[in-house]
C-alpha cells in the first residue's frame, strides 16, 4: 500500500460512539451471572441476623437431606483452610487487624456476615435448604457509636481484641516541613471557626449484583467475578489459598458498575472457591440485592471535626482536621487508607500556611467500609468547601471571593501544597469565571436578595464548590511511603497482527468507562491505523496478565501513559523495517500522519501494515531486526494528576415543607485534554448524580441492634431520573504538562465536587433563618427541623 | 430448550384458572414471537423463566424486588416488571424482551438512539431502560422532559446516564435518526 500525504483526522478529541455499545443494547453481553460452566452448582449463603453474637452451635447436616443439595458447610468446617481476607493497606505499623475469616467461625461481628453455605444443583434448592441449617447464637453487646466505641471500658466489637481503635494516623505540616504549626496559626488568628460534619454511611449500590463463578476442580483454578480488580484478586487468591499463581486465572467479564464497590477481595469470592474445592464441581454464587446492600462494603461514614483559623480579610492561616472514621467490623482491602487519601485534599486548591490532620479508625459492629467513588477525597472536599462558606459568612464576603483570596493562582503552578503534594497545573480562575457566567451567578444573587426581602416562603440558595482531586493513583513510591501493599503502575501491550490490525492488551479493567473506545482512539492516532482496526483486550489474566486495574480515576492518567509509550516503541521497532521497504537509511525515516516516509518526500510512504506484513514474512529483514513489531510498556507515574473545577448549584427550598429542589446545576471541570468528550460528559453526569445523592437522598441506617434498615432500593434510594436536575456541563482545558496526552482523569470529579455544592446551596438558602448547617442527607424532614430549630452549630 | 420452540406464536394453553402445581407444570410461553413449552413450578417468575430456562439473559435482575426496573419487558405490549410477574400468568400473552426488539440485523430506532447519545455506561440497566423508553413513547408519556423524567423514574441507573437517556428518547420521539 502506498500512502499519499493526506493526514487522517485525529481520533483523540472526537465524540466517537462507543465500541462497547452494540452488545449492551441488544442483550448480548457476558455478565458473570450469565456464565454457565458444565457441571456447575449453585451456592447460597446463610448470613448472620445479629449484629454481634457468639455462635454456640451450628449444624449444617440437616441441609444435606434437602432436595438437590450437594454440600453444606460452615466456618468451623473450613476454619483451618479458609485463612483471613486481606487488608492491603496497613496504614500504621501498630494497626489493629482482627482476623477476617470469609465464613465466621465462633463469632459474628455484623449483620449479614456469612456463617454457612449450601451448594445445590439449582439456585432455588440451595436457597430453600438454608432454612434447614441449625444454628444457635448467644447475643453479645453491639457497638455502633464511634465515640462510645473509643471510650474507656467500651464494649468490644471483637471479643478477642482489647480495643475498638484500629489506628491513628497523623500528618502535621510543621513536622513534615511543608508548612507551619496549626496551634500557632490559631492563636494568632482573628477568626477561628470550628465545625463538626458527619459523612453519613453510603452504599456503592452498583446495578449489577456481585456474582462469582469458581472452577477449582483441576490443577487450574478459574474465577469469573464481577470485580474491578482481576489482577489484584489473582495475586491475593494465589497467596491466600496457596495455589501457584500461574495456575490461577481470573476473568472480569462485563462488569455492571463498581464505583469502588467492586474494589475488594470479597468473602463471597473466597467462599465460592472453598465450595468448589469441597464439592469438586464449578460453583456459582450471585448475591441478591438485599445481600448486596447488607454485605458488600459500604463507604464514607466519618465524623469530621474541623478548625479553620483566618484573618478578618478572609485569608486562611491554618486548618486542623480531626477525623473519626468508621471501619465497620473488619478492615477492607484498602479501607484504612481511604481517609488517608483524603488527608492530602483538605487543603484543596488553597494556599494554607499550616495544616494538621489526624485520623482515628474505629471498629463497630457494622459492615466494613472501603472505597466508594472518590474514596476520602469527597469527604475532604465536602468539609473544606462547607467551612469556607462559613468563613465567608463570618468575614462578610461572597463565598467565591473568600475562595479567590486563598486559592493558588494559575501563574503559581507547579505549586507544592501544605500537604506536600505538587500540583502540576490548573486554572481555578478560568473555571470559576465560566461557571459563574453559565449559572448567571450575579443575577441569581439579586433574585435571592429580593426573595429574602419579601419573605418568600420558597427561598433561593446558591452553593459553591471549587475542588481539585488527586487522581491517577499512583506513584509507587508514594504508595510505599503510605504503607500500601502494591504499586501504582499500569501496563499496556500492543500486538501488531500480520494484516496490520492491532490488539491492545491493557492492565486496566473497565466496568462502564468506555476504555475499549478511548484506547482505540489513542492507538489509532499514535499508530496511524483506523479506529475500527483496533481491538482492546482486558480483564482476563490469561491475556492481560499484568495490571493494576481500574479505580481512582487512574486508567487514562496511568494506563493511557503506558499505552502511548507502547505505541512509541512499536513505531521505533517499525522504523528499520520501513527503512528497508523504502530502501533508505533508518535515520532518514520519519513517521507522521500514519505513515513512514523518507524525510522530505511527501509521497510514497509505507504504513504500519506494510511493516507488519514484512516482519510476518521476515524473508529478507536486515540483520538484527527482530521479526515482530509488538511492544509492551509498564508505566509508573511520577506524580498524581490534579483535575479541578468549579461547580455551582442553585436550589429552591420550601421553608414550609423542607423540600429542596435543584433549580440549576453548573459543572465546569478541567480534566486536562479530553480523549472522548461524550464519555467525559457521561462520567460527569454520573459523578454529579452520586454526589447529589449523598447531599439529598442516600444514607445507610442501622437500628440500635445493628440491623441494617436500608436493605432494599425502597429504603436505600439511589436517585431516579425524576430526582435529578439537568446538568449544564462545560470544560476548561489545562493540559497535564507531564502526560503525553495531557489528560488527568474524570471518573470521580463529579462526585467530589457536587456534594458540597448542593449542601452549601441548601444552607445558603436558609441563612436568614439562622441555619448554618443541615446534616446529610438534607431530607425535607431535616431541612424543616433545621429551620424550626433556627440554628446550627455556631 | 430451543428444541421446544415452535414456529407459531399462538398455542392452545390450559385454562390458568385451574389450580396447577405444586411441582413442575407445563407452561407455554410466547416470547419474541416464538412459543416455548416449559416445565416449571408455578412460582417461577417471568424473569427467572426468561433468564434461567430460555437463556434470554438480556433482561436483568437488578433487585428482584420491583424497585429498579432492570427487568422491564413487555407483556401484550405493556411494560411490566418481570421479577414481579409469574411466568404462568403470561400464558396466552405475548412477551417481548430486548432480544426481540431489533428487526433482524436492523436495530430498533431506540437502540440506535441509545448508541448515538451514549445513553449508558456499564449497560446493566440498559435493556430495561430501552424497553421502558419504547413503551413510554407508545403510551404518550414523552411530551416534555419532565414527563419523560416522571415516566422513566421506575428505571434506576446507578451510572446515572439519565440526561443522555432523555436525549435518546427525545430523538426518537422527534423522528431524528440515530446518527
Ligand atoms: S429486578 Fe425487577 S424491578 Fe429490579
Ligand atoms: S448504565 Fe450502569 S446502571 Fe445504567
Amino acid at each position: 500500500m502506498t500512502i499519499t500525504s493526506q493526514a487522517p483526522a485525529a481520533e483523540v478529541g472526537a465524540a466517537r460512539k462507543r465500541k462497547e455499545d452494540a452488545r449492551l443494547i441488544t442483550g448480548q453481553t457476558m455478565w458473570t451471572e450469565n456464565i454457565v460452566v458444565p457441571g456447575m452448582l449453585h451456592m447460597a449463603i446463610l448470613r448472620s441476623p445479629l449484629g454481634h453474637a457468639r455462635i454456640s452451635r451450628i449444624d449444617t447436616a440437616p441441609a444435606l437431606r434437602e432436595p438437590n443439595v450437594v454440600a453444606a458447610f460452615s466456618g468451623r468446617d473450613v476454619a483451618d483452610v479458609q485463612g483471613s481476607l486481606p487488608c492491603a493497606w496497613p496504614v500504621t505499623a501498630e494497626l489493629v487487624m482482627p482476623a477476617h475469616p470469609p465464613l465466621a467461625v465462633d463469632e459474628v461481628c455484623h449483620t449479614g456476615e456469612a456463617v454457612a453455605v449450601v451448594v445445590a444443583r439449582d439456585r432455588a434448592s440451595a436457597v430453600d435448604a438454608l432454612a434447614a441449617i441449625e444454628i444457635d447464637y448467644e447475643p453479645l453487646p453491639v457497638v455502633l457509636d464511634l465515640e462510645a466505641a473509643l471510650a474507656d471500658g467500651a464494649d468490644l466489637v471483637h471479643t478477642d481484641q482489647t480495643t475498638n481503635k484500629a489506628y491513628t494516623w497523623i500528618f502535621d505540616s510543621a513536622q513534615a516541613g511543608t508548612g507551619g504549626a496549626v496551634d500557632e496559626a490559631a492563636s494568632g488568628a482573628e477568626v477561628v471557626i470550628r465545625r463538626r460534619y458527619r459523612q453519613q454511611r453510603l452504599i456503592p449500590a452498583f446495578m449489577e449484583p456481585r456474582s462469582v463463578v469458581v472452577d477449582a476442580t483441576g490443577d487450574q483454578v478459574t474465577v469469573w467475578s464481577a470485580t474491578q480488580i482481576p489482577h489484584v484478586l489473582r495475586f491475593l487468591l494465589a497467596v491466600g489459598t496457596g495455589t501457584p499463581e500461574h495456575r490461577v486465572r481470573v476473568v472480569a467479564p462485563d462488569v455492571g458498575g463498581g464505583f469502588g464497590g467492586k474494589l475488594q477481595v470479597t468473602p463471597e469470592e473466597m467462599i465460592t472457591y472453598l465450595a468448589s474445592k469441597r464439592a469438586g464441581r464449578p460453583v456459582k454464587y450471585t448475591e441478591t440485592r438485599s445481600d448486596s446492600l447488607l454485605s458488600a462494603h459500604h463507604g464514607r461514614d466519618m465524623i469530621q471535626d474541623i478548625e479553620l483559623s483566618a484573618r478578618r480579610d478572609g485569608t486562611v492561616l491554618g486548618l486542623n482536621v480531626r477525623l473519626t472514621a468508621n471501619m465497620g467490623a473488619y478492615l477492607g482491602l484498602v479501607g484504612p487508607g481511604v481517609p488517608i487519601l483524603g488527608a492530602f485534599m483538605y487543603n484543596a486548591i488553597y494556599k494554607f500556611p499550616a495544616y494538621r490532620f489526624e485520623c482515628t479508625g474505629v471498629f463497630t459492629n457494622t459492615t466494613f467500609t472501603d472505597a466508594y467513588r472518590g474514596a476520602g477525597r469527597p469527604e475532604a472536599t465536602y468539609a473544606i468547601e462547607r467551612i469556607m462558606d462559613e468563613l465567608a459568612v463570618e468575614v462578610g464576603l461572597d463565598p467565591l471571593e473568600v475562595r479567590r483570596r486563598n486559592w493558588i493562582g494559575h501563574e503559581e503552578f507547579p505549586f507544592t501544597t501544605v500537604a506536600g503534594l505538587t500540583y502540576d497545573s490548573g486554572n481555578y480562575e478560568a473555571a470559576t469565571d465560566r461557571a459563574k457566567q453559565l449559572l448567571g451567578y450575579d443575577e441569581l444573587r439579586r433574585e435571592q436578595a429580593a426573595r429574602r426581602a419579601s419573605g418568600d416562603p420558597v427561598q433561593l440558595g446558591i452553593g459553591v464548590s471549587t475542588y481539585t482531586e488527586m487522581c491517577g493513583l499512583a506513584p509507587s513510591r508514594v504508595l510505599g511511603s503510605l504503607r500500601y501493599g502494591a504499586g501504582g503502575w499500569e501496563s499496556a501491550s500492543i500486538r501488531v497482527l500480520p494484516t496490520g490490525k492491532i490488539e491492545v492488551v491493557t492492565g486496566s479493567s473497565p466496568h462502564g468507562q468506555g476504555h475499549e473506545t478511548a484506547w482505540s482512539q489513542i492507538v489509532a492516532d499514535q499508530l496511524g491505523v483506523a479506529f475500527e482496526d483496533v481491538e482492546v483486550l482486558h480483564g482476563d489474566t490469561r491475556t492481560a496478565y499484568k495490571g493494576m486495574d481500574t479505580y481512582g480515576s487512574r486508567s487514562l492518567a496511568v494506563g493511557g501513559f503506558a499505552l502511548v509509550n507502547a505505541c512509541k516503541k512499536v513505531i521505533d521497532k517499525a522504523k528499520p523495517v520501513a527503512a528497508h521497504l523504502l530502501e533508505c537509511d533508518v535515520s532518514d525515516v520519519e513517521f507522521a500522519d500514519g505513515a513512514f516516509r523518507v524525510r522530505g518526500t511527501p509521497d510514497g510512504g509505507r504504513s504500519l501494515a506494510d511493516c507488519a506484513l514484512a516482519v510476518f514474512a521476515a524473508h529478507d529483514l536486515p540483520d538484527g531486526v527482530e521479526p515482530t513489531l509488538d511492544a509492551d510498556d509498564v508505566y509508573d507515574p511520577v506524580n498524581f494528576s490534579f483535575p479541578h473545577g468549579t461547580h455551582l448549584c442553585a436550589v429552591e427550598v420550601d421553608t414550609e415543607t423542607g423540600r429542596v429542589t435543584i433549580r440549576a446545576y453548573v459543572a465546569v471541570d478541567d480534566v486536562g485534554r479530553v480523549v472522548n468528550p461524550m464519555i467525559v460528559e457521561g462520567q460527569v453526569h454520573g459523578g454529579v448524580a452520586q454526589g447529589v445523592a449523598q447531599a439529598l437522598f442516600e444514607e445507610a441506617v442501622y437500628d440500635a441492634d445493628g440491623n441494617l434498615l436500608t436493605g432494599t432500593f425502597v429504603d436505600y434510594t439511589p436517585p431516579s431520573a425524576a430526582d435529578l436536575p439537568d446538568i449544564v456541563s462545560d470544560r476548561t482545558e489545562t493540559p497535564a504538562p507531564d502526560h503525553p496526552l495531557g489528560t488527568k482523569g474524570v471518573g470521580e470529579a463529579g462526585t467530589i465536587a457536587s456534594t458540597p455544592a448542593v449542601v452549601n446551596a441548601v444552607v445558603d438558602a436558609l441563612r436568614p433563618y439562622g441555619v448554618d448547617d443541615v446534616p446529610m442527607p438534607c431530607t425535607p424532614e431535616r431541612v424543616w427541623q433545621a429551620i424550626r430549630n433556627g440554628g446550627g452549630q455556631s | 430448550m430451543r428444541s421446544n420452540t415452535q414456529a407459531s406464536a399462538r398455542v392452545e394453553t390450559p385454562d390458568t384458572a385451574v389450580v396447577r402445581g405444586p411441582g413442575d407444570v407445563e407452561v407455554w410461553l410466547s416470547v419474541n414471537g416464538a412459543a416455548h413449552r416449559l416445565a416449571i413450578e408455578p412460582r417461577v417468575s417471568l424473569l427467572d423463566a426468561l433468564r434461567d430456562r430460555l437463556e434470554l439473559t438480556g433482561t436483568k435482575k437488578g433487585c428482584n424486588q420491583g424497585a429498579c426496573g432492570a427487568c422491564t419487558v413487555w407483556v401484550d405490549g405493556e411494560r411490566v416488571l418481570s421479577c414481579l410477574t409469574l411466568a404462568i400468568a403470561c400464558e396466552r400473552r405475548e412477551v417481548r424482551t430486548i432480544e426481540g426488539l431489533a428487526d433482524g440485523q436492523t436495530l430498533h430506532p431506540m437502540q440506535a438512539a441509545f448508541i448515538a447519545r451514549d445513553a449508558f455506561q456499564c449497560g446493566y440497566c440498559t435493556p430495561g431502560q430501552i424497553m421502558s423508553a419504547v413503551a413510554l413513547l407508545k403510551e404518550g408519556h414523552a411530551k416534555d422532559d419532565s414527563d419523560i423524567r416522571e415516566w422513566m423514574s421506575g428505571n434506576l441507573c446507578r451510572c446515572a446516564a439519565y440526561p443522555h437517556i432523555r436525549s435518546a428518547i427525545r430523538d426518537v420521539r422527534d423522528g431524528k435518526t440515530g446518527d
